[in-house]
């Protein structure tokens, strides 16, 4: 169940991405939807679905993408999938402010790793787009604020949240 | 314990990804062979779904459009749209065959063709990554689309046909990084190339220290690439910067909006190049609009 609402949501924020994203968000730091539900993927999952998650959206982003390398996207949102899922399971990330720091420091690091990947490579050169790295991070951060509350706002949603919690500490402590 | 275990095994995991990543990026680029079969493939299926969400978007949009605008206000504005957009395409036309009427191998270009060929195609999709500046339109190699075909839209030049699948195409804008098309100055024939940086503007760079341009000059392409058709409007200069007798930045404001594409055309025969000379042409092709 919970991997078909990953790749559910993936694939989603895919189509959104391609179809909506720029009609609402223009210029160079433009949203990146994918990268959004990847975090929030992290953050709800753990690691593991995190890298898992980013892998997937990553690597399906690049073989959408021109004439880009086929593993740089992936690499970049595996490592933030990870990175973010353990941060989200070692320290209490529940707040806006937290998640929002989260969100701004994971994209702007996705960036870091893309950008730098392809300048190490010597295939793109992307120069020092600091306003649009910066400003990306920004809307990626509120999106993905908005996001959690929206979705904890749903009926029933952090009943289910607290008793999945629940249950997972009960195995835990039988294992 | 099982908490160090599930820790380390996510580990594991995480480390054997990045070294099935590295390995798929180390293949691809020592290689360096084209387009990937897997980037045609995911945009053959993706389109599809492309496809089904633009129409999912369009129809919703054009339902809430539809009901709060005034009929008839709409109406008059889309068929003026439509005059506007046939005039300007029109006018791009014209504009074309005026270039080509200048000088005597303009003249003999002229015996071979009067004017290009295009077909209509709709956007269907923006780029996956928003690093990228790349479309998606509803066209592939059954409606006679091939790689490097120029893509133009009423105001200019667009773009160039990167990957096409059956039904749909990857259209590179000319404002990504990788992009450049042979430029012109209208007013003083001053040649450059307009390069693409990623930003809504274009650089236009090679420019000779002695070439005289102005802000406001038009830039329109030269068909020196031999994929955009000559005599189409790139844009306007919007900043000029010499430096000793050289020039150092001059940026274009480009004529398309490409954020508001919707429906582009492809120029199904790009100009052809006098017989005996085929050759040569067709390998700076790809080498004029491609860094």
């Amino acid at each position: 169940m919970r991997f078909l609402g990953v790749v559910g949501a993936l694939a989603l924020a895919l189509v959104l991405q391609t179809t909506v994203a720029q009609l609402v968000v223009r210029g160079t730091g433009a949203v990146d939807l994918v990268l959004v539900v990847v975090m929030y993927v992290a953050l709800s999952y753990g690691p593991t679905t995190g890298l898992l998650a980013g892998a997937a959206a990553g690597l399906t982003q690049d073989a959408l993408s021109t004439g880009g390398v086929i593993g740089i996207g992936g690499l970049a949102k595996t490592v933030i999938g990870y990175v973010t899922g353990l941060l989200g399971s070692q320290f209490i990330v529940a707040k806006p402010l937290p998640r929002f720091v989260v969100f701004y420091v994971a994209t702007v690091m996705h960036a870091v790793i893309f950008m730098g990947l392809y300048e190490l490579l010597q295939l793109r050169e992307f120069g020092l787009p600091y306003g649009g790295v910066l400003s990306q991070a920004l809307v990626n951060a509120v999106v993905g604020i908005v996001a959690f509350q929206a979705i904890e706002l749903l009926p029933g949603a952090m009943e289910r949240r607290s008793a999945h919690r629940g249950g997972m500490r009960v195995k835990r402590r039988l294992d | 314990m099982p908490a160090l275990d599930v820790r380390r095994r996510s580990g594991y995991l995480f480390l054997a990804v990045l070294i099935a990543q590295i390995v798929i990026i180390s293949a691809q680029v020592s290689t360096k062979s084209g387009a990937p079969v897997l980037e045609a493939v995911a945009l053959g299926l993706f389109s599809e779904v492309q496809r089904l969400g633009s129409v999912v978007v369009r129809t919703i949009t054009g339902a809430w459009s539809g009901y709060i605008d005034l009929r008839g206000a709409r109406t008059d504005n889309e068929r003026l749209t439509r005059e506007l957009r046939d005039a300007r395409i029109a006018l791009q036309q014209e504009r074309a065959l005026a270039q080509r009427s200048r000088g005597l191998q303009e003249l003999l270009e002229l015996r071979q063709r009067a004017a290009v060929q295009t077909a209509a195609a709709d956007v269907i999709a923006a780029a996956a990554t928003p690093e990228f500046r790349a479309i998606t339109i509803d066209k592939g190699t059954l409606a006679g689309l091939r790689p490097d075909m120029a893509v133009i839209a009423p105001a200019g030049v667009v773009g160039r046909i990167v990957v096409p699948s059956a039904r749909a195409a990857k259209v590179q804008l000319l404002i990504d990084r990788n992009a450049a098309a042979g430029a012109l100055i209208e007013r003083t024939r001053a040649q450059g190339v307009a390069l693409g940086n990623g930003t809504d503007r274009l650089e236009l760079e090679y420019l000779s220290g002695s070439a005289e341009l102005v802000v406001g000059d038009t830039v329109i392409t030269s068909g020196i690439d031999g994929i955009y058709p000559k005599g189409f409007v790139i844009g306007w200069i919007e900043h000029v910067e010499r430096v000793g007798n050289s020039y150092g930045a001059v940026r274009i404001r480009p004529a398309v909006d490409f954020s508001r594409l919707e429906e582009v055309l492809v120029v199904l025969t790009p100009e052809e190049p006098l017989s005996g000379t085929s050759e040569p042409q067709s390998v700076t092709s790809s080498a004029g609009a491609a860094r």
